[in-house]
């Protein structure tokens, strides 16, 4: 039952990872039909800067969790500003083209600046367990999943109430008529990279937190299949980008749990290729008809 | 008297397709002026042009004497003029409510509250129908919202790209009185019709527009009576 019982931690926190990354991906879709492939990327930039902060200056985890935030938000936002607002109005090949270029540039700068390596992030905390009604729980774990629902909550809040949120809704729904209405396109796009890439920033410290780890590439895979996650649950959608996430990381858990962890990416991309086939819009994704 | 909107000699092309060649005309505050004509003769462009959306080849758009040539959509509405677009384009996602909202993006909470009671004074129906997700209205109704979150700005110049289109006449009647209702209470109104009928029946003055250039213009009592007018857009 133990047992049973931390798989499903583990499963969940994963799971919320993943559904951290993939609120970026749809939220960047959603609003200018961009796949953004170098988002994945973002999380290795903040588990780099929490490495940085804690290992290399020896400051306070908490420095480390506002730098790596306060980073890929940065990171985010100027990546839309150099390489993507520029192309507003080129056809969408050419800048998905541009987001695999900056994914590339990323991963390889990082190669050239820290090496091809892994490095070790310190731990966050010393608090590794939490009891609780008899049961032992990983703390990294529960905090993850505490902060995905803090995170997702707080996201769909900022969205259906406040004016920015519905200004962010009105641009994804036609620019050219948000643009009447007086609002800045522009900073509304770049206010989603913001948010999108600052949840990429949480999700890092928290994979940090479980894996201890920074590599290069590490946003590659994480990338990926959060990626699978918000088309899983219908790209665009935010409750979907949630769901789509937990799934991928339980359908991970549980092929872990059954023995057969060679086998959690390949199942990841069954997934992917069942929901392609079967109902391509996704869990929560509308059907969407052509803009005039 | 210096006119509230003055636009000279302007030209507007898509890539190598030139759809407004050296278009003038004037708007003075109080008036509700017409741009009549058929489809593609750049009705739609001029307004879209002067709204900000597209810049122009060459020429100038003056409003309250500053020129708005270069300056972006958003900044245009602050300045005072509004855009209702062709094909209403509301946001059907979003609620009656959030869609009037939006069209107050620019302005106060406080000053927003005042406005929405005139505009549900003009438009009942949308008080009515104010928890509703947009994309769920009738055309009518949409008509109304789309102009209704064109007016929470609260423009000096109201433009309204073909309001009548696509609805039923009993509803075109209804959008026409209240565009004249809008105007009585103080906005000056810039509208582009294909119903060329209603457009001069309500405008004070009217330009009718052929392949991107003004061929016509005079009082809308005059155009209505006019035989080329008549033969050309009125059906005989």
């Amino acid at each position: 039952m133990d047992m049973f019982l931390s798989q499903m931690l583990n499963g969940l926190q994963l799971g919320s990872i993943y559904a951290l990354v993939a609120l970026g991906y749809t939220m960047v879709y959603g609003i200018i039909l961009l796949l953004n492939f170098a988002h994945g990327d973002i999380i290795m930039v903040g588990a780099y800067v929490s490495w940085l902060v804690m290992a290399q200056l020896g400051l306070s985890p908490v420095v480390a969790v506002l730098l790596s935030v306060a980073a890929c938000t940065l990171v985010g936002v100027l990546i839309d500003k150099v390489a993507y607002a520029p192309l507003r109005n080129a056809p969408r090949l050419s800048i998905l083209i541009t987001a695999i270029g900056v994914s590339y540039f990323l991963e390889n700068g990082a190669q050239l600046v820290f090496g091809a390596d892994a490095k070790r992030v310190p731990a966050f905390t010393d608090l590794q367990t939490i009891q609780l009604g008899g049961l032992s729980l990983s703390f990294p774990a529960v905090a993850t999943v505490l902060v995905t629902i803090v995170a997702t909550v707080a996201l769909t809040l900022l969205v259906q109430k406040s004016k920015l949120g519905k200004a962010m809704r009105a641009v994804s729904e036609d620019m050219g008529a948000a643009r009447l209405m007086g609002i800045n396109v522009n900073s509304t796009i770049s206010f989603t990279f913001a948010v999108g890439s600052a949840l990429a920033g949480i999700g890092a410290v928290l994979y940090a937190m479980a894996y201890t780890q920074a590599s290069p590439t590490m946003g590659m895979m994480l990338g990926t299949k959060a990626f699978v996650a918000a088309v899983l649950g219908g790209i665009g959608s935010i409750p979907g980008a949630v769901v789509g996430g937990l799934i991928v990381g339980f359908a991970e858990m549980v092929v872990t749990a059954l023995g057969l962890s060679v086998w959690k990416d390949a199942v990841v991309f069954l997934l992917l290729i069942i929901v392609l086939v079967v109902r391509p819009t996704g869990i929560f994704g509308r059907t969407m008809s052509e803009k005039v | 008297m210096a006119s509230l909107l003055s636009v000279r000699d302007l030209h507007v092309s898509y890539g190598a397709i030139k759809a407004v060649r050296g278009v003038s005309f004037d708007i003075n505050e109080g008036e509700i002026v017409t741009l009549i004509g058929a489809n593609g003769a750049g009705k739609s462009t001029t307004l879209n042009t002067v709204a900000g959306l597209i810049r122009p080849d060459s020429g100038s758009v003056e409003f309250g004497g500053d020129s708005l040539v270069g300056v972006p959509a958003h900044k245009v509405l602050k300045r005072g003029l509004a855009l209702c677009p062709e094909g209403r384009r509301v946001f059907t996602q979003m609620s009656v409510a959030e869609n009037l909202e939006m069209g107050g993006y620019t302005r106060t909470d406080a000053e927003n509250r005042e406005t929405l009671e005139m505009i549900f004074e003009h438009f009942p129906r949308l008080k009515e129908r104010r928890g509703q997700v947009a994309g769920t209205l009738s055309g009518g109704e949409q008509q109304m919202l789309a102009m209704g979150r064109a007016l929470m700005s609260r423009p000096r110049l109201l433009m309204l790209d073909e309001p009548s289109m696509g609805l039923a006449p009993i509803l075109v009647q209804e959008i026409f009185d209240i565009v004249k209702q809008l105007n009585e209470a103080g906005t000056t109104i810039l509208l582009v019709e294909q119903n060329a009928n209603m457009a001069l029946s309500v405008a004070d003055r009217a330009y009718v527009l052929e392949i991107g250039t003004i061929k016509k213009t005079g009082t809308g009592a005059e155009l209505l009576v006019d035989d080329d007018v008549r033969k050309a857009y009125l059906g005989g």
